[in-house]
């Protein structure tokens, strides 16, 4: 009786009832939400992430500007027939640095999560410029311009200290050298090349576009989709470890 | 909540009020409807259920994993382990034969066909098409041009490590670009390119001196090529006599690749698919008709 009596301050103060929908509301989402964020099967570590190094965060720039999640998924999930054609399932701690994630709901092209080292970079280029000369019933549009579009630095360097400013584990050396290491990554045997090896140990340094006068946007686009699910060495991980 | 807790009953149908009155009309308190009501409890009884089998509530470090022991990821590796289980009466028979035995065996090569051409569908055909065929730049696998040899071994050896990979067992060749690092002037270029295309069958261009051609090509390109053209397989080097050219058969095409050539790669696949799949994929190669 008295509990139920209480209840008429709910109902008769608009202002009191919004509080205690957000409070009932918010309950529901902490409950679901805050555990994944300590939970050890959704933090699990694994050898082998590294940040995005500054010419593969302005290829997923390129990646998130051109919409290609719009028909590519990054998320292999655990079922079987995903496993059988992509390789093994996605870990949440291989999308640890990704702001946004791209894992997707909807497939129009085949997920892309593991496709870094299925082709060379030469298909990717024409590819890219031209999906249709390679795969004939694609339906994917051309990006020829990539080829042109000489990469903007600036907006890497930008782009990369926003991320360490998120919480990318960069340090301010990366930070502050990201507009050179960005040139450096598709140019190789330069200097700069060799100082970004010390800097970045683990990254690919390629003239990834076969166009080694510039570096272009499809440089950076191509050394992204190249590294895409090849961090995490599966050799040495444990599935069971992380089961539950 | 009504404002007195008296129950204030209506007059007309019997009912039970909530006791709200708005300008003399009074709300009717009519319980819910029974089958309603069951259903509704019969979902708070069913969620006590579930949080007993299945994994529900967040605990400090881990969760309560329910007495089904379920797990998405454990089911999807079973499914996994099941599929290849299932296959593994032939695979593990394919993996332990040889390739001439997968061949001649009319069970295991109907399997490794199949396995073969599904493989191919995904992680071939991007490259060399469909059936097979290729594109400029990647390879024809039906044609008998063979770079790096139509063996099945030799199929598979390319399969495994791939071409200018990442791999250090992998099949390297690496053309040198006579024009563009200036091995070979202009001029010799155009004699050797029509030396060349004079050889293959192609139209050369008038007033060239083949002769100069023919000593420039002993000099510089035979020692991969092979000195009556015909390719060496060992060293990638590819038969300048045949029908297809990778790069395109054409007196223009012949001095572009000089020029400044291109050096095809083929990713390794021995970390991407088993070796049940790579011996498939090579009898299946081998059988698009230029196997040799």
């Amino acid at each position: 009786m008295s509990v139920w009596a209480k209840h008429k301050i709910f109902e008769k103060n608009t202002f009191v009832l919004l509080i205690g929908i957000l409070v009932a509301v918010s309950v529901g989402g902490i409950v679901e939400i805050a555990p994944l964020f300590y939970l050890k099967s959704t933090i699990e570590k694994t050898e082998g992430m590294r940040p995005y190094t500054p010419l593969e965060l302005a290829g997923r720039e390129i990646y998130v500007r051109e919409g290609c999640y719009t028909c590519h998924s990054q998320m292999i999930r655990p079922m079987r027939d995903e496993l059988e054609r992509y390789g093994h399932f996605s870990l949440a701690a291989e999308s640890m640095y990704d702001h946004p994630f791209q894992w997707g709901s909807k497939r129009t092209g085949p997920d892309l999560a593991r496709v870094g080292g299925k082709y060379s970079d030469a298909w990717h280029v024409e590819h890219l410029i031209n999906p249709r000369s390679l795969v004939p019933a694609s339906i994917m549009p051309g990006y020829p311009f990539l080829a042109n579009n000489r990469l903007d630095t600036r907006d890497v360097a930008q782009h990369v200290a926003t991320n360490s400013l998120i919480g990318v584990p960069y340090t301010e050396e990366q930070v502050n050298s990201a507009a050179r290491d960005a040139l450096a990554q598709a140019t190789p045997d330069s200097d700069a090349a060799f100082e970004f090896e010390e800097r970045w140990p683990t990254a690919t340094i390629r003239d990834f576009d076969g166009n080694p006068g510039e570096v272009t946007e499809m440089d950076a686009l191509v050394a992204y989709l190249q590294m895409l699910g090849t961090l995490v060495d599966f050799s040495i991980y444990d599935n069971q470890a992380n089961l539950r | 909540m009504s404002d007195t807790h008296q129950k204030e009953i209506d007059q007309l149908s019997g009912v039970e009020t909530t006791g709200h009155e708005w300008d003399g009309l009074k709300e009717l308190n009519n319980p819910l409807p029974k089958w309603w009501l069951y259903l509704f409890y019969a979902t708070i009884a069913w969620a006590v259920v579930y949080w007993v089998l299945y994994p529900s509530w967040p605990l400090i470090s881990s969760y309560t994993t329910g007495v089904l022991g379920s797990s998405q990821r454990a089911e999807a590796i079973a499914a996994y382990e099941a599929g290849v289980a299932g296959r593994s009466e032939f695979a593990d028979k394919i993996v332990a034969a040889s390739l001439d035995e997968i061949s001649s065996d009319q069970e295991l090569r109907q399997f490794a066909m199949a396995n073969g051409q599904a493989a191919f569908g995904d992680n071939c055909a991007p490259c060399h098409g469909t059936g097979g065929t290729g594109f400029i730049g990647y390879p024809n696998l039906q044609d008998d041009t063979w770079i790096w040899g139509g063996t099945m071994d030799a199929i598979q050896t390319t399969l495994l490590y791939g071409i200018r990979s990442d791999y250090d067992d992998t099949r390297f060749g690496d053309m040198p670009a006579f024009g563009a690092d200036e091995i070979l002037s202009d001029e010799e270029i155009d004699q050797v390119a029509n030396f060349v295309a004079s050889k293959a069958g192609l139209e050369t261009d008038d007033g060239v001196d083949l002769a100069a051609g023919e000593t420039l090509y002993i000099d510089n390109c035979a020692a991969c090529h092979g000195d009556a053209l015909e390719g060496i397989q060992e060293l990638g080097g590819p038969s300048l006599v045949s029908a297809n050219y990778l790069y395109g058969k054409s007196l223009d095409a012949i001095k572009t690749q000089i020029h400044n050539p291109k050096n095809g790669v083929m990713p390794g696949w021995v970390d991407r698919l088993d070796p049940a799949t790579i011996k498939s994929l090579t009898v299946y190669v081998h059988s698009f008709g230029g196997g040799q």
